[in-house]
């Protein structure tokens, strides 16, 4: 990569200078409300300046207001394309806290659906990527595949979008029979033949390789260096994939690859998550052949509410349920930093517990943040045209990076 | 092993290299929750970082959090999360400071750190030296206060509307239609403090009188000739009225209306 930027010309005693364009925050390509202050030498980005900050809507500050259970909704809303995603690292945070074990059923249905949510984040981000470079097709038949998605978490939790169904303890209720057959059907045959149909279109294309191929490239050194996570730091050439080296949830039983790029351009970021869709498939395929019977919630009833039929039996589970939904339960003081590979990288909370039953502090670590910031670092020297596919490759979601 | 957080596993003898690699400049190493955090002094973070980085392989910074602590002092905590790649381990580095003394800025060792950095700016006004870029960055342009801080209100203090006879964004102060409802869920025995709603208004309790000192000799009044009262004065004042009422006895009294 190498661009030589010329002087820039002058005509008589008037020199033509860099001169200051601006990116958004209303822009299709920006994929949400992101400003770039961009100085440009003709059509080559010399410095950019990203403004970030602009869906701010102060959750951390909510969070310190709100109960264990009532924060757990507003992780959904932070990255709104993968929330369980986000659910599952505050989940994970609350238990480590209160070493709270979690029956074998739901760990399963959380991997499980966590992994649905992989697919279906991924498949609006390559869709979208593919759109940002000038390709309709793939977008409209990714759709499909994440319109079924979303249809999977409606029949798991009632909403297709802000599910709120990890809890503290397991999950909030059990799943039909028939929707972990139908999962399994589609992944059989609706799934993959629309997925590859799709990606046939765009992987081996030249228009779109020529927008992608070396746009970007970033080093192992600076991938580590710039706090890159998930398929950022894969497409950059190293294997770290937090479902692998710390598993949670019964990821440790579960036998898939970790995808790596070769050369830490646009191009690999975008086939790394093409093949981790792939290996999502493969996760979910296990988790449907291994899943046991059972609870679906820890028994621990200072933690997880009884059963409604219970309540209708049992003063004690009635006073339980009363207190958990008024009260909720406390949690003994402590601080723990908990991060799980979330579809776009490593997707952090970091909640210290002052033994009340809010929360002191929860800070939430974005993956959007640390790639946003090296915007700079990796579109010096590129052209205006290729901050659509940088942008698009780093998968942003302002909901969660400006919390 | 309980819950089913992620997994890690402390490579052997960390403790003692972190120790070794820190010195003087590690406070405290407190284990908890299987993790690690070290309390270092401030002053020497970056040496502090640069020693973990290079010596104990901890080669990625991956957030930094504030914590406000108002009863503390100094008052805010810095956190600053590390993860090693190669030996699959996270640690916690905390300093300690204030609004007024700035953290050096660890800019020079992870560029990450720059927004990082910006961000605990913002929402706890922690300074930094070092970063040359010290903008606000979450908050809107103009913003005043550091939002994170305990004793920043939760609705904040201005509000924006767009306002149709004026075209354009206004600000105003926050107007609540409704107070913010805050419940209290400590149980009265389980040491609640309470102040009861209206105690507040009542002046406080009066202090104890202070004990009447011991004297030896107690001063009484013996005569009434010491009393300094003098002589009655009226002697008629003296006498017993004629038909006064006797003094009833209590075991006769009889109450109203109870003739039967």
């Amino acid at each position: 990569m190498s661009l030589t930027i010329e002087k820039s010309p002058t005509t008589g005693d008037e020199t033509i200078e860099n001169y200051t364009i601006n990116f958004g925050p209303q822009h299709p390509a920006a994929h949400g409300v992101l400003r770039l202050v961009m100085e440009m030498d003709g059509e080559i980005i010399e410095r950019m300046d990203p403004h970030i900050g602009l869906l701010h809507r102060g959750t951390e500050k909510l969070i310190e207001y709100k109960t264990y259970l009532q924060a757990l909704p507003y992780f959904d809303r932070l990255d709104y394309c993968s929330p369980l995603g986000m659910e599952h690292s505050y989940v994970l945070a609350i238990e480590k806290l209160l070493n709270v074990e979690v029956p074998l059923r739901a760990q399963y249905l959380r991997v499980f659906f966590a992994e649905l949510t992989r697919i279906c984040n991924h498949m609006l981000n390559l869709g979208s990527h593919v759109m940002d470079v000038g390709a309709m097709t793939p977008n409209l038949w990714m759709f499909e595949i994440r319109e079924d998605c979303l249809n999977f978490f409606e029949r798991a939790s009632g909403a297709r979008m802000h599910s709120a169904y990890f809890r503290p303890g397991g999950v909030h209720q059990d799943v039909p029979l028939k929707l972990l057959t139908d999962i399994g059907d589609w992944l059989d045959k609706r799934m993959p033949k629309l997925f590859e149909d799709a990606i046939s279109l765009v992987a081996d294309n030249r228009i779109f390789k020529q927008r992608n191929v070396d746009i970007a490239t970033v080093s192992k050194e600076d991938a580590v260096k710039w706090g890159f996570s998930g398929p950022m730091i894969r497409g950059s050439g190293i294997a770290w994939d937090i479902r692998k080296s710390q598993p949670y949830d019964v990821y440790d039983r579960m036998e898939f690859d970790v995808p790596v790029g070769t050369k830490g351009d646009c191009y690999d970021r975008f086939m790394v998550r093409v093949e981790e869709v792939r290996q999502s498939v493969r996760i979910m395929k296990q988790c449907l052949q291994q899943m046991p019977e059972g609870p679906v919630c820890s028994e621990d009833r200072k933690v997880s509410p009884p059963k409604r039929a219970e309540m209708k039996q049992s003063m004690e589970a009635l006073i339980h349920h009363f207190k958990l939904y008024t009260e909720g339960f406390h949690v003994p003081a402590g601080q723990v930093y908990v991060a799980t590979e979330s579809p776009k990288g490593e997707f952090g909370v970091y909640l210290v517990a002052d033994g009340t039953n809010k929360p002191y502090r929860c800070k939430i670590r974005p993956t959007a943040f640390s790639h946003l910031q090296a915007m700079e670092m990796m579109s010096k020297g590129h052209m205006l045209a290729d901050t659509t596919a940088i942008i698009g490759a780093i998968d942003v979601v302002f909901g969660e990076c400006d919390r | 092993m309980a819950h089913s957080a992620p997994l890690i596993t402390k490579p052997k003898g960390t403790n003692a290299a972190i120790k070794k690699a820190l010195g003087k400049n590690l406070v405290q190493l407190i284990e908890a929750n299987d993790e690690i955090g070290l309390l270092v002094k401030r002053d020497a973070l970056v040496d502090v970082m640069t020693a973990l980085r290079d010596e104990c392989e901890y080669q990625q910074l991956v957030e930094i959090a504030g914590v406000d602590w108002p009863s503390r002092s100094p008052r805010f905590e810095v956190v600053y999360c590390l993860l090693s790649l190669t030996k699959n381990h996270r640690i916690r580095v905390h300093v300690e400071t204030d609004e007024s003394d700035p953290v050096p800025s660890v800019t020079g060792i992870w560029p990450v750190a720059g927004w990082l950095e910006r961000e605990v700016f913002d929402m706890y006004g922690v300074l930094f030296s070092g970063n040359n870029d010290l903008r606000r960055i979450l908050t809107d342009y103009g913003f005043e206060g550091h939002p994170q801080r305990k004793d920043f209100p939760l609705t904040g203090y201005t509000e924006l509307r767009y306002s149709e006879e004026e075209k354009r964004v206004k600000y105003e102060p926050v107007k609540l239609a409704q107070d913010f409802r805050s419940f209290d869920f400590m149980s009265p025995w389980e040491g609640a403090d309470y102040i009861l709603p209206g105690d507040e208004k009542a002046p406080a309790a009066p202090p104890p009188p202070p004990p009447s000192p011991t004297v030896a000799t107690p001063k009484t009044t013996g005569t009434p000739a010491k009393t300094g009262a003098g002589a009655k004065a009226n002697k008629t004042a003296a006498k017993t009225t004629k038909g006064a009422p006797k003094a009833v006895k209590p075991e006769t009294a009889k109450p109203r209306g109870a003739k039967k």
